[in-house]
């Protein structure tokens, strides 16, 4: 059942070129939208229809996003990808772009088309040489065969795809903040209300996308929205791109069903590397909170059943973690990024990632205090909520899981001023 | 989003009426419900970034910020429900980690918004036992004190620097933590509001540089004033101690200065204190200034000038200050009339005086109505400089899509969109005439004009706005054909169906104006000095920068028998001319009054007690009218004369507007012409001597002569050469400095600031010469 969406012609040796990528019916679909000039709503229909959920880590319906714009809004439209993929864990992105950047292509015309805009932006995470490099390659493929430009396919339709290149920080990541980044500015994330399919970029009706969501679109049009929906379980349908990395034989990028359970993943990647036992996964990037291994093997990966065990599904972002790991030292190195990723503009978050951070690093190195598991516990509590966007609580989750389940080898470190893990040994 | 509907929400329990879609930290404010802030302020943008204001709002299941939450009708608000002072003291407890807690040594405490807050809502001790972060500190000039260590990333001075200042001359740099408030490349902040900052900073990072260390907020005395310089008439509050001015803040006045004051307005109160105050009075004797008692002074000044207008009272003039205060101007004009000559004028900038010289010259309109305007045209008028609050509604419109022109003897560099016709004085009159052609008004001047492009554009706009007004300003009223550019400027007002008005130059022109301090049938304040008189009173003039042609100023003075200065200042050219010099009280030290642009009477009492023997100027002229035995003088008050005056000058300003241009162009010259600007930290006695905004940008790009590349080279000089400007007998040497917003044929040379108290008129022709 795996690669049966984005990944299904992973077969083909080039297929980020639109020869081979046509060879399987690519820009079939757009082709046909354009030429019928099927009616958007049917379009909205269909996503919705499909369960298609963000793919970027918000899960939020893209059927009822895109219906939210107002096609005959005065003023320009515009369609953005957010392909800024900065959550540690996450790299399922890249590979979309450098193997697949073609269904991405198509999917932000059919987007673009939907929402009647006739610019698109691809924000591309500015590490991202290669797949930016692929990426612009296929659009002045593209743009080549007719697909992109003015008059697409003596449609009427006109459609420019643009690629903007980040700088580097991961709170352009944050929708918002993508779109002041676009627009020259520093990449603060913006108070919402008004929400981007008001007042987005530049001011006008805006849909942002995450590339796996839109790269999904051309096949879920072309093989039908139930048959998408299908794949997947009750609330999270489809296919998903999981990037499972740590103490794997063997970390990759894989499509599977929403619902397969975590133990075939873990299967797929290979089990535990040599001689070493599992003993805790962060299921959706390095914001969702830590799970035990244990607990995880009877997980299926899905929306609702990671949420019921107390994490997100996220972006799919699997960071297995083997026995040998000091999670004092793994919550360390994830506040570090926090504490630097923080764009200072919210109180909460520009001090209080900073604080946890400190907090953390005096534990692991033998400084912690006696009070401060419950310090770090209500100086999480204290951000989480109250930030304009979601990196404060992006921070402040993984305390809270670390310590739910984790939180003797803090006292441990507090206590003996040294780590738990092979401590025994 | 319609506005206009009532709406009912509940706050802690108390029904509010309000409109739908009022923000609820202003439904709150307006009710009385404290709800603590930082980021907010209602003059700025919203950034909701502080976190200060979060309260619980029924359904919703996350705290949000008041500051940004649009109320809707039956939203029940809690503002100290369990979760909302959760949020606020988690807020609070973040803003003090890593702020200073050293509030004694700091210049804001006791004023302080952090602080204030930090009492309700933060905790006895601190559970962050890191260090602190420290910024590295940068100096952004004379004004503003820096410490940016105490910043809490508020934003407030950067809002007010894109949005009002209109200069992004601060700016956030840095991410998260690291994240720092500061100039962007390493500059000075040279706004001429910058100071606002200081009030809008809620901390102690931005402080006032002159005030910095001086006092503590608990020992200052307030009390309202009105700032003496521009015609806006800025609402002050003059901060007291011990008889001291220790800083000027400005009042919150919506319909003049809202909650702003400029630099000027905000730092001028230095000058109080110069070395140059003129303590006692003091009689030239022999050649010799010699001090001397009140009473031999007033008798010497008395006597001096009551023996010319004996002999002939037209050989007495009187030349006014428009800084001086309405019962200053008064009383002048009693004694000059009482004296028996028709010689009074305040109009000291002015040189051309064709026309109809009893208009009084204002706005023409409201100043909060200049934001509303859809298009405007302004001549000769650096309004950014001269006047900066008018400058802000005006920058308002344009933000609003108000279409904004100038017509200048040079480029400003502005802080909205304008287009600007930029060419020599004398062209400025024709553009103007081309204009009024364009526009189809009849004038005198129509037959040697060329109308181009350009001109008809800016008739049509003027014409296809709804709103358009045309407004004279500092430059214009200089210039050689003021009265030309006034009835151009009628003309095209009417053949536009737009307002017409002059931006008056000093803080109380205008009253002088309603007052009537001008000759009826005698001498101007330029025929007074063309042909000199054997007597002077002067009112709060310094002849070398106050007026038009201070070398023609001075040589008249110089010869006169008797030269009365009722003064706050000493100077050069006083010292030189004057016979007699009585300490006036200066800023700060006289009740008074103003009239502003838009015609408003604002009084103001006396704050400090004049310095040394100085007295009010009223006072002066009250007594030395009794000594001139003038009926009329018994007044015990300053506001039993104002009260006088209300009913004699009662109602409102009319709208003047000159005939058809009248005359001869004056401004045609064979060689160069100066365009002599008055710089905005040399318009008057008080600024001149304020040491710290002397230290300005603005003050400094002052002290140069410009001229553009192709006039350098055609005179063999280059950027950075010591030049001699000649005008006639006058010589100022002065360092060139090539500028390409000077136009052709120009040299623009600035007056009142020292060392051009030899030169000539302000436009009037010159030479170049290489030293």
């Amino acid at each position: 059942m795996a690669n049966e969406v984005i990944f299904k012609n992973l077969d083909l040796d080039r297929l980020w070129d639109i020869e081979q990528y046509r060879s399987r019916g690519g820009y079939e679909v757009l082709t046909k939208i354009l030429k019928e000039k099927t009616p958007p709503g049917e379009i909205i229909d269909g996503m919705k229809t499909s369960g298609l959920r963000g793919r970027g880590g918000a899960g939020f319906p893209t059927g009822l996003k895109w219906s939210f714009i107002n096609r005959e809004a005065p003023t320009d439209k515009y369609l953005v990808c957010n392909s800024d993929e900065g959550e540690p864990g996450t790299f399922k992105d890249r590979d979309i772009l450098r193997y697949n950047p073609h269904a991405l292509v198509e999917g932000m015309l059919i987007a673009s088309y939907v929402i009647n805009a006739h610019r698109a932006y691809n924000y591309i995470r500015g590490e991202f040489w290669e797949p930016y490099q692929r990426f612009q390659n296929a659009i002045d493929q593209a743009r080549a065969a007719g697909f992109v430009g003015n008059n697409i396919l003596g449609s009427g339709f006109d459609c420019e795809l643009n690629v903007h290149l980040g700088g580097g920080a991961y709170v352009c990541g944050e929708e918002t903040a993508l779109l002041e980044s676009i627009e020259g500015k520093k990449g603060q994330p913006r108070y919402k209300p008004p929400f981007p399919a008001h007042v987005g970029l530049y001011g006008c009706p805006t849909v942002i996308n995450n590339t796996e969501t839109l790269a999904s679109v051309p096949t879920i049009l072309r093989d039908g929205a139930e048959k998408f929906r299908d794949l997947g379980v009750e609330n999270s349908g489809g296919s998903k791109l999981f990037s499972i990395s740590g103490h794997v034989k063997n970390p990759g990028v894989f499509e599977l069903p929403m619902g397969t359970p975590f133990s075939e993943l873990f299967e797929l990647a290979g089990g535990m590397r040599d001689g070493s036992k599992i003993k805790a996964v962060i299921p959706g990037g390095s914001s969702s909170p830590v799970i035990p291994g244990e607990v995880m093997m009877d997980l299926t990966m899905d929306y609702d059943t990671i949420a019921k065990a107390g994490s997100m599904l996220g972006s799919g972002a699997v960071i297995v973690m083997d026995d040998t790991t000091c999670m004092v030292k793994v919550l360390d190195r994830m506040g570090y990024f926090y504490y630097e990723e923080s764009c200072g503009q919210c109180t909460p978050c520009r001090e209080g990632t900073g604080w946890l951070y400190r907090i953390v690093h005096r534990i692991e190195n033998g400084q912690g205090r006696p009070e401060d598991i419950d310090l770090l516990m209500d100086v999480q509590n204290r951000i989480r909520g109250k930030t304009i966007c979601a990196l404060g609580d992006a921070a402040a989750m993984p305390v809270a899981g670390m310590l739910r389940y984790y939180q003797d080898e803090f006292q441990y470190h507090i206590d003996h001023k040294r780590c738990m893990v092979g401590a025994d040994a | 989003m319609s506005e206009e509907k009532t709406i009912t929400i509940e706050v802690d329990g108390q029904s509010l009426e309000t409109k739908l879609g009022a923000l609820l930290i202003d439904v709150t404010d307006a009710a009385g419900i404290n709800i603590p802030r930082f980021c907010y302020h209602n003059k700025l943008s919203i950034a909701a970034s502080c976190r200060m204001c979060l309260v619980e709002v029924a359904k919703v299941p996350k705290p949000i910020p008041a500051c940004a939450t649009q109320v809707m009708d039956g939203m029940v608000v809690q503002t100290r429900s369990p979760m909302a002072l959760a949020a606020q003291k988690s807020t609070m407890e973040f803003l003090l980690i890593n702020h200073p807690l050293d509030c004694p040594v700091c210049d804001q405490g006791g004023e302080c918004e952090l602080q204030d807050v930090a009492v309700g809502y933060g905790s006895d001790a601190t559970r962050f036992v890191e260090g602190k972060r420290v910024v590295p500190e940068n100096n952004v000039g004379p004004l503003i004190a820096t410490d940016m260590t105490r910043c809490i990333h508020c934003t407030r001075c950067v809002r007010f620097g894109d949005e009002v200042a209109g200069m992004r001359e601060i700016g956030a740099t840095g991410r998260g933590e690291h994240m720092t408030i500061g100039t962007f490349v390493a500059r000075n902040v040279d706004s001429e509001l910058s100071g606002n900052v200081i009030d809008l900073c809620p901390v102690g990072a931005l402080t006032s540089k002159p005030f910095q260390y001086r006092a503590r907020a608990w020992e200052l005395t307030r009390h309202t004033g009105v700032a003496p310089h521009d015609s806006v008439g800025s609402n002050i509050q003059i901060h007291t101690r011990r008889n001291e001015v220790m800083r000027v803040h400005p009042d919150s006045n919506d319909s003049i200065n809202e909650i702003w004051i400029s630099d000027r307005d905000r730092f001028s109160y230095e000058g109080i204190k110069s070395e140059d105050r003129l303590a006692q009075p003091l009689i030239k004797k022999n050649g010799e200034w010699t001090a001397a008692s009140w009473e031999d002074a007033l008798e010497a000044a008395a006597s001096g000038l009551k023996e010319i207008a004996t002999a002939d009272a037209e050989q007495v003039g009187t030349l006014i200050s428009p800084t001086a205060t309405l019962e200053e101007i008064a009383l002048a004009q009693k004694i000059t009339e009482g004296l028996g000559s028709p010689n009074i004028d305040y109009r000291l900038r002015q040189e051309d005086f064709r026309g109809n010289s009893t208009a009084v010259p204002w706005l023409g309109q409201s100043i909060a109505s200049l934001e509303h305007v859809n298009a405007a045209l302004l001549i000769g008028s650096n309004i950014r400089k001269d006047q900066p609050l008018l400058a802000h509604r005006v920058r308002k419109a344009a933000l609003n899509g108000a279409k904004i022109q100038f017509i200048n003897p040079l480029q400003l560099d502005l802080h909205f969109d304008a287009a600007q016709m930029v060419s020599d004085p004398a062209g400025m009159v024709h553009n103007l005439a081309a204009i009024a052609e364009a526009a189809g008004g009849s004038h005198h001047l129509t037959e040697q004009i060329e109308v181009g492009e350009e001109h008809k554009a800016i008739a049509a706009e003027l014409k296809d706005s709804e709103s358009a007004v045309i407004l004279l300003g500092n430059i214009a009223q200089s210039h050689p054909d003021y009265t030309i550019l006034y009835g151009l400027a009628s003309v095209i007002a009417k053949a536009t169906d737009s307002s017409v008005g002059v931006i008056p130059v000093a803080a109380n022109s205008v009253g002088a104006a309603v007052l009537g301090a001008i000759p009826d049938h005698g001498l101007n304040a330029h025929t007074m000095l063309e042909s000199p008189r054997k007597g002077y009173l002067l009112l709060g003039v310094e002849p070398g920068r106050d007026t038009n042609n201070p070398a023609l100023a001075c040589a008249a003075l110089k010869n006169a028998e008797c030269v009365v200065a009722v003064t706050a200042y000493r100077s050069p050219c006083l010292e030189e001319t004057a016979n007699v010099m009585l300490p006036m009280s200066a800023f700060s030290e006289t009740s008074g009054s103003f009239v502003n642009a838009e015609g408003t009477w604002q009084s103001f009492a006396g704050t400090t007690t004049p310095a040394g023997e100085s007295r009010p100027g009223w006072k002066i002229l009250r007594v030395l009218g009794n000594l001139f035995d003038i009926q009329g003088f018994d007044y015990n008050s300053s506001e039993e004369l104002l009260g006088e005056l209300k009913e004699s000058h009662a109602g409102g300003l009319k709208i003047t507007s000159l005939g058809a241009a009248k005359g001869k162009i004056r401004s045609v010259v064979t060689g160069l012409i100066r365009v002599g600007e008055t710089p905005i930290y040399a318009s008057d006695a008080l600024v001149r001597r304020a040491v710290s905004l002397q230290k300005t940008k603005d003050a400094r790009d002052a002290t140069v002569a410009r001229v553009n590349l192709s006039v350098a080279s055609n005179a063999g000089l280059s950027d950075g050469d010591k030049v001699a400007v000649v005008q006639g007998e006058g010589r100022a040497e002065m360092i060139l400095k090539v500028d390409a917003h000077i136009p052709d044929g120009c040299v623009w040379v600035p007056a009142g600031v020292p060392g051009s108290e030899s030169l000539g008129d302000q436009f009037g022709e010159l030479s170049l010469e290489k030293v």
